[in-house]
C-alpha cells in the first residue's frame, strides 16, 4: 500500500502525457466550450432580456461553466472504456499495483484537465464581457465549487465506463444523461417560463443548484418562479455541496467495488 | 516442479449459457513451454485469464509458483509477465513512455524505470522507434512492444495469449525469434495459439483443447504418434489414379483416401513401404508426380482429436454473435 499514491500519480501522469503527444486532444478539449460561450453569448445573447446589469453573458458564463464540468462525466466514462477495450485495463489489473488506483488516477487526470478548461472558458469568457463582480474570494469558491462539481460526476463516468463496453455507447449516454441535464435547468434560460412540473425538476437539477450557486457567488441575483421559496433555490450553495458530497458517497465505493470485480 | 497448476476449472457466461471452461486441468513444468492449442472459443483465452487473476474461475482451483491466483492475486501478479491477443498498451504515448510507466507501476523506481525502457526497447529492436506514438508502430513491432511491457520485472512465469495472431509471416517469424530467446533464458511460458505449427515450433508440451477442456497432451512427436504414423502419399496423373489407388491399397494393407489426384494411406514399415509402392508403380509404367511418407501435421491431430478441422467451435458463441448483430 505504500505504493498507492505513487500509482495513482502514475496514471495521472499518463494521462497528461497523452495531452503532451498529441496536443490535439487539448485543443478539441478547450475548443467546445469556447464555442459555446461564443455562439450563446452572440446568438441568444442579443435576443434573451436579461435584467441583469451587463448583459446575458453574466447568466451565461455559469451556466456554461457547469454544463461543461458537467460533461466530464462523459469524458471520464469515454476515456475508461476505450482504455478497456483496448485491453489496457486488462494489463494495469495484471500489476500488483494498489487497487483503484487506476481509476482514482484517471479522475484525477480528468480534474486536472478540467482546470485547464475552466481557465480557458475564463479568458474567452471575459474577453466577450463576463464580469464577476463578487470580489477574489467568493469568485474562487465558485471555481473550486466548479471543480468539485466536475470531479464529483467524474465519479458516475467512472461507473458507466466500467458497465458499457463500447466507447461510442458510453458517449451516447453520457450525451443522454448530460444534455437533458443541463438544457432543463436554469444554465441558459431563466426556468420561469417552463411547464410548471418541469419548473420542479429544474429546482432540484444539481446543474440548476450548482449554476445557482456561482451565480450568487459571481454577485449575480437569482431568478426563480414557481420554486422560488423551495430549499434548493433558497440554498444553492447548501443544495450544490450536499449533491457533490452524496455523488462521491454512493460512486466512489460503487466504482471501485465494479472495477475489482469486474470480469469481461 | 510445477509453475502452474490448473485443476478443475469450470467458468461460464451468462448464468451458465455459455460453457467457456469445463473442466479444464493443466499444469506446466518449471523452466519449459506449454503450448495450449485450440481453435477461437475452446477456452485459451478464458484459461490465461484466470492465470493471470483478471478472471475468477466458478469453480477449480489454480495455483502459480505454489500460490493461489484467487486468494491471493496480488502475489501472483508480482511473479508473472501478461502478453494478451491485442497490444495492451497506450497508443497515444510513445513505446518509451508506456515502458517507463509499466516500470513506474511495476515500482521499479525512476532512474531503474528508465534504464529497463531502454534496455528493452533495445533488446526488441525498438529503439528507433522508442519516440513514436504506437499509434504508427506496425502490428510486429505493437506485439513485440506489448512482450517487452510484460517483461519489466524479468518474470519467471510469462503468459502469452496468441501472441502472434494477426501478424504477416513476417512478423510472426521475429516473434517466434524472440520468443524462443526468452525461453533459453529460464523462463517458464504458457503459450496459447490457434497455429498448429507454431506449438510445434515453440513448446515442449502442447495441450490441445477444444470446447473449454484439454482433449489431449504431450510433446508434439508423442500427439502425432497417438494420431497414427506415416502415411504413404502419392499424387498421379488422373488417368493413373485408380491403378495407383490399388497399389497404395496393396502396400499398406489399409483403407486409402483420395483427395484429388493425391492417394493416401497409412504405412507401418516406413521406407520400405515406400520402395515397395515405387516398385509397383513401375512395373505398372505409372510415372508418379509426387510420392512420399508424410508424418502427420498438427492439423491432422487435431482432425482425428476432434473430429472437426480447428475453426470457430462453441455454437453458443456464434449464435450470440449472430443475435447481437441484429
Amino acid at each position: 500500500m505504500k505504493y498507492a499514491i505513487s500509482d495513482v500519480l502514475t496514471i495521472t501522469k499518463r494521462q497528461l502525457l497523452q495531452l503532451a503527444r498529441v496536443p490535439e486532444l487539448l485543443v478539441f478539449s478547450t475548443i467546445q466550450p469556447v464555442m459555446f460561450v461564443l455562439l450563446f453569448r452572440f446568438v441568444f445573447g442579443g435576443s434573451i432580456d436579461s435584467g441583469q446589469p451587463g448583459g446575458y453573458v453574466q447568466l451565461l458564463m455559469p451556466g456554461i461553466f457547469v454544463q461543461t464540468v458537467a460533461f466530464t462525466l462523459a469524458s471520464t466514462a469515454i476515456g475508461l472504456a476505450e482504455d478497456m477495450k483496448k485491453g489496457l485495463i486488462d494489463r494495469f489489473r495484471s500489476l500488483p499495483i494498489s487497487r483503484g488506483a487506476v481509476i482514482i488516477g484517471r479522475t484525477f487526470g480528468d480534474a486536472l484537465l478540467n482546470i485547464l478548461v475552466l481557465v480557458v472558458m475564463a479568458a474567452a469568457g471575459f474577453a466577450v464581457g463576463w464580469r464577476p463582480t463578487s470580489g477574489i474570494v467568493q469568485t474562487t469558491l465558485a471555481f473550486v465549487f466548479l471543480f468539485m462539481f466536475g470531479y464529483a460526476l467524474s465519479w458516475i463516468g467512472i461507473l458507466v465506463g466500467l458497465s458499457v463496453k463500447e466507447a461510442r455507447t458510453v458517449q451516447s449516454v453520457g450525451f443522454l444523461v448530460t444534455f437533458p441535464l443541463t438544457f432543463l435547468s436554469n444554465a441558459f434560460a431563466p426556468t420561469t417560463g417552463m411547464p410548471r412540473a418541469l419548473q420542479y425538476f429544474a429546482e432540484w437539477n444539481p446543474v440548476s443548484t450548482m449554476v445557482a450557486a456561482c451565480r450568487q457567488l459571481f454577485g449575480l441575483k437569482n431568478e426563480f418562479g414557481a420554486t422560488a421559496d423551495s430549499w434548493p433555490s433558497q440554498y444553492p450553495l447548501e443544495t450544490s455541496l450536499l449533491y457533490m458530497v452524496l455523488l462521491m458517497v454512493i460512486f466512489i465505493p460503487l466504482s471501485i467495488r465494479k472495477y475489482k470485480n469486474f470480469s469481461s | 516442479m510445477k509453475s502452474v497448476i490448473a485443476e478443475h476449472l469450470v467458468k461460464t457466461y451468462r448464468k451458465g449459457e455459455v460453457v467457456a471452461l469445463n473442466d479444464l486441468s493443466l499444469d506446466v513444468e518449471e523452466g519449459t513451454v506449454l503450448g495450449v492449442l485450440g481453435p477461437n472459443g475452446a477456452g485459451k483465452t478464458t484459461t490465461v485469464r484466470i492465470l493471470a487473476t483478471l478472471l475468477k474461475p466458478d469453480s477449480g482451483h489454480a495455483t502459480v509458483a505454489g500460490i493461489d491466483v484467487v486468494k491471493n492475486p496480488d502475489k501472483v501478479r508480482e511473479l508473472i509477465g501478461l502478453s494478451g491477443q491485442y497490444a495492451a498498451v497506450d497508443e497515444t504515448l510513445t513505446g518509451w513512455d508506456n515502458l517507463v510507466m509499466f516500470g513506474r507501476l511495476y515500482h521499479l523506481g525512476r532512474q531503474p524505470s528508465i534504464d529497463r525502457a531502454n534496455d528493452l526497447l533495445e533488446r526488441f529492436d525498438l529503439t528507433e522507434a522508442a519516440r513514436r506514438p504506437i499509434k504508427t508502430y506496425s502490428g510486429g513491432m505493437r506485439r513485440r512492444l506489448d512482450l517487452a511491457a510484460s517483461l519489466i520485472v524479468k518474470p519467471k512465469i510469462l503468459f502469452l495469449d496468441e501472441p502472434t495472431t494477426g501478424l504477416d509471416p513476417r512478423g510472426r517469424q521475429d516473434m517466434w525469434g524472440v520468443i524462443q530467446e526468452l525461453v533459453k533464458g529460464g523462463v517458464t511460458l504458457l503459450l496459447t495459439t490457434q497455429y498448429l505449427e507454431e506449438a510445434d515450433q515453440l513448446a515442449d508440451e502442447i495441450a490441445v483443447i477444444d470446447r473449454g477442456t484439454v482433449i489431449a497432451r504431450g510433446t508434439s512427436d508423442a500427439l502425432k504418434t497417438q494420431v497414427g504414423g506415416e502415411r504413404l502419399e502419392i499424387t498421379v496423373e488422373n488417368t493413373d489414379v485408380a491403378a495407383a489407388q490399388e497399389i497404395v491399397a496393396r502396400v499398406s494393407g489399409h483403407a486409402t483416401h483420395l483427395d484429388l489426384r493425391t492417394i493416401s494411406a497409412p504405412v507401418s514399415t516406413g521406407s520400405v513401404a515406400l520402395m515397395n509402392a515405387l516398385r509397383a508403380l513401375d512395373e505398372a509404367k505409372i510415372h508418379p508426380l509426387d510420392i512420399g511418407l508424410k508424418r502427420p501435421s498438427l492439423d491432422d491431430v487435431f482432425l482425428s482429436l476432434t473430429g472437426h478441422v480447428a475453426e470457430e467451435t462453441v455454437q453458443e458463441t456464434k449464435k450470440k454473435k449472430r443475435g447481437g448483430k441484429k
